[in-house]
């Protein structure tokens, strides 16, 4: 336990020095691509602990960002500004930007309950079906709702709060705040995996009714597992939602689940570490494609779009020569992983 | 009066919905040919849906149908001609269909489910992105294959195209059925569906058949295509994106794998759509299909035709 704590203290102390350095050195453009992988972590690490630990294929990862968007986004604005009127943009008081988060998370969860329960009796594609329904209906349901701006969404949400010494940071705080929940959320999951409740997950996945007779109530640690992921989406939805300042419904299209999954796959599904750099890896190929798309508009030969193709190229060549993923289900080279992270997270306390 | 005014609304959105229903039937069936014989989600079908269209269009671009500037009026096309653009296109979209499936499907047969649904996502992008870059991103007016008529029978309105579409859905409909149920390639198909390996050691060209089922729901989307594209005037490279969608979802509420399915999954979400987007709001009647889905998905997850199957310890 006292363990997790020094970690989680190193993370904190490594997410504000990391945010300094950003703020001094480094050109706002490259923190925003930062603080988009940052985003895009926390979508995939919390995905494959219902993908790739679970086995369930779940496509609606979009569905519960988009709840923790509109939940989080209104409470924000209401607390910090107490009315919905255009004008300036300001800083959440940390309090505040607290209880956003808070409740979103928890909107999500609930939402991923009543979602999970009936959702995760279906198999296979029919699972993933159903939630990519479950996402499109979320997404339709918030356009149609006026007082969370229809389909143009919310404006001027709040800026995350400022912490000591921050005050003079160009790019704000953001960097800071999407590490932290980083950070927060690989060390429950690597400790997850290793619980007796990640155990039973494994157990579901490799094979559901032989774990059922080992007495794992598969059900409802599926459900469990659903509701973790739901969660961690929806903090990540309040992030986004904080660090644009603004959110509409189409934000969160299947196009965004279906990437979301595509970041698993192409990592090596269920696998903490491949999640992470399926994250890196999809969310900047796209953007260290468009100089070269540039490059090529202004010499004359323009091709729209052609990050996009090339991405789909790279993509079904990946999958062609490597179907299993980069790391496949091993975590980033064994040899290390043994001898640093277990041994720093294995603390004496119980479940995280 | 209001109630007699109610009913044929209801009975004129009804009629509405069939035509859609039929584009979305003719879609479904490419996906549960595929879901059926691979049980791969082929993502990639929507967008062979919108290269049909494309075909189409640019073969009435080069015979001179439409004017140079996209923002021109087109001309009519005669019908005979119309016609053959649309068996080309339809030849055209079989050709992509079973490359498509050669190149980004079969090396991964033997890879789990995952990996090829994957490449599907990547050849769908692709075909999107491609497009845009090959076709222009600007919506382009599609030539009018037929003038537009409207007849009425009581209360309701039918305009010609919307008969044409229903017409021709029931047409290649009732063909296909009695493909895959009267001749060998078909029965070969059934058997592909029902256990390929066992199929394989009866001497069924397995690979042959996968093509032949790629290429028969690719020329399928491809009609729907031209259907929507003579409907709604103007089409672009990312047609495929809402309509593929939805007629997954018909295909998987029909029963996957079920033909009969796939029409009255496509005929209950088109008719549906169009009455509660008519008589209530026309934003709910995009969320239809999906609330469909996943009442059906709970209540029969094998979908309103599939059969059940039972799995084995």
């Amino acid at each position: 336990m006292a363990r997790t704590i020094a970690i989680f203290l190193a993370a904190l102390a490594g997410c504000y020095g990391l945010n300094w350095f950003l703020a001094e050195f480094i050109e706002v453009v490259y923190v925003d691509y930062l603080n988009l992988i940052g985003i895009a972590i926390i979508l995939a690490v919390s995905l494959n602990v219902v993908n790739g630990l679970t086995g369930q294929f779940s496509l609606g990862h979009a569905g519960f960002m988009a709840v923790g968007a509109f939940v989080a986004s209104p409470i924000s604005i209401w607390l910090t500004y107490g009315e919905f009127e255009s004008g300036p943009l300001a800083h959440a008081s940390l309090l505040h930007f607290g209880l956003a988060l808070l409740a979103c998370g928890v909107g999500a969860a609930l939402v991923g309950v009543v979602v999970g329960a009936p959702a995760l009796r279906l198999k296979g594609d029919y699972l993933a079906i159903a939630t990519l329904g479950f996402g499109e209906i979320t997404r339709i349901m918030l356009q149609s709702q006026d007082i969370l701006g229809g389909p143009t969404g919310l404006k001027r949400i709040p800026k995350m709060p400022q912490l000591p010494g921050t005050a003079g940071w160009d790019g704000g705080t953001s960097t800071f705040w999407i590490f932290l929940v980083v950070a927060v959320l690989v060390i429950l999951t690597v400790r997850l995996q290793r619980s007796t409740f990640g155990r039973a997950l494994i157990a579901i996945r490799e094979n559901e009714l032989a774990a059922e007779t080992m007495g794992i109530r598969s059900s409802r640690m599926k459900v469990m597992a659903f509701v973790y992921g739901a969660f961690f989406a929806g903090i990540a939805g309040a992030l986004f939602a904080h660090y644009q300042h603004s959110v509409r419904p189409d934000d969160f299209t299947a196009v965004r689940s279906i990437g979301v999954v595509v970041m698993l796959v192409l990592g090596g599904l269920g696998s903490v570490t491949g999640a992470i750099t399926g994250a890196v890896f999809v969310t900047l190929l796209p953007i260290m494609l468009r100089p070269v798309e540039e490059s090529l508009a202004s010499s004359g030969t323009p091709i729209t779009g052609l990050s996009m193709i090339v991405y789909a190229l790279l993509l079904i060549a990946f999958m062609i020569f490597r179907p299993q993923g980069i790391f496949g289900q091993r975590e980033l080279s064994l040899k290390l992983l043994r001898s640093w992270v277990p041994s720093a997270v294995r603390g004496k306390g119980g479940k995280p | 009066m209001a109630e007699a005014d109610i009913t044929s609304q209801l009975l004129q959105y009804s009629a509405n919905g069939l035509a859609k229903g039929s584009t979305y039937a003719l879609m479904a069936v490419g996906y549960t040919l595929v879901y059926g014989v691979l049980q791969l989600i082929n993502f990639a079908h929507a967008e062979v849906y919108m290269l049909g269209s494309h075909f189409a269009y640019y073969q009435a671009r080069w015979a001179g149908y439409l004017p140079e500037d996209s923002a021109g009026k087109p001309e009519s096309v005669p019908i005979g001609l119309a016609l053959g653009f649309v068996a080309v296109a339809m030849i055209a979209c079989s050709l992509v269909g079973m490359l498509i499936e050669r190149i980004a499907y079969r090396p991964l047969r033997n890879a789990g489910r995952l990996a090829p649904l994957i490449t599907a996502i990547g050849v769908s992008l692709l075909l999107q992105y491609g497009g845009q870059a090959v076709f222009g991103t600007e919506p382009k007016l599609f030539p009018t294959f037929m003038e537009t008529e409207v007849y009425e029978l009581g209360p309701i309105k039918f305009p010609n195209t919307n008969v044409l579409i229903v017409l021709t859905t029931v047409v290649l409909m009732t063909a296909l059925t009695l493909f895959v149920t009267k001749t060998r390639p078909g029965a070969a198909m059934r058997a592909c569906s029902h256990d390929m390996k066992t199929a394989r050691l009866m001497g069924i060209n397995v690979n042959a058949t996968i093509s032949l089922t790629f290429g028969i729901g690719s020329a399928m989307a491809a009609v729907a295509g031209v259907l929507v594209a003579m409907d709604q005037p103007a089409i672009t490279p990312l047609m495929g994106v809402q309509i593929g969608l939805k007629a997954f979802v018909a295909a998987v509420v029909g029963g996957i794998g079920s033909i009969p399915g796939a029409a009255l999954g496509g005929l209950i979400l088109g008719v549906s759509e169009s009455v509660v987007g008519g008589l209530w709001e026309t934003s709910y009647a995009e969320a239809v299909a999906f609330v469909f889905l996943i009442v059906v998905l709970l209540f029969k997850p094998s979908g309103l035709l599939g059969k059940a199957t039972r799995e084995k310890v």
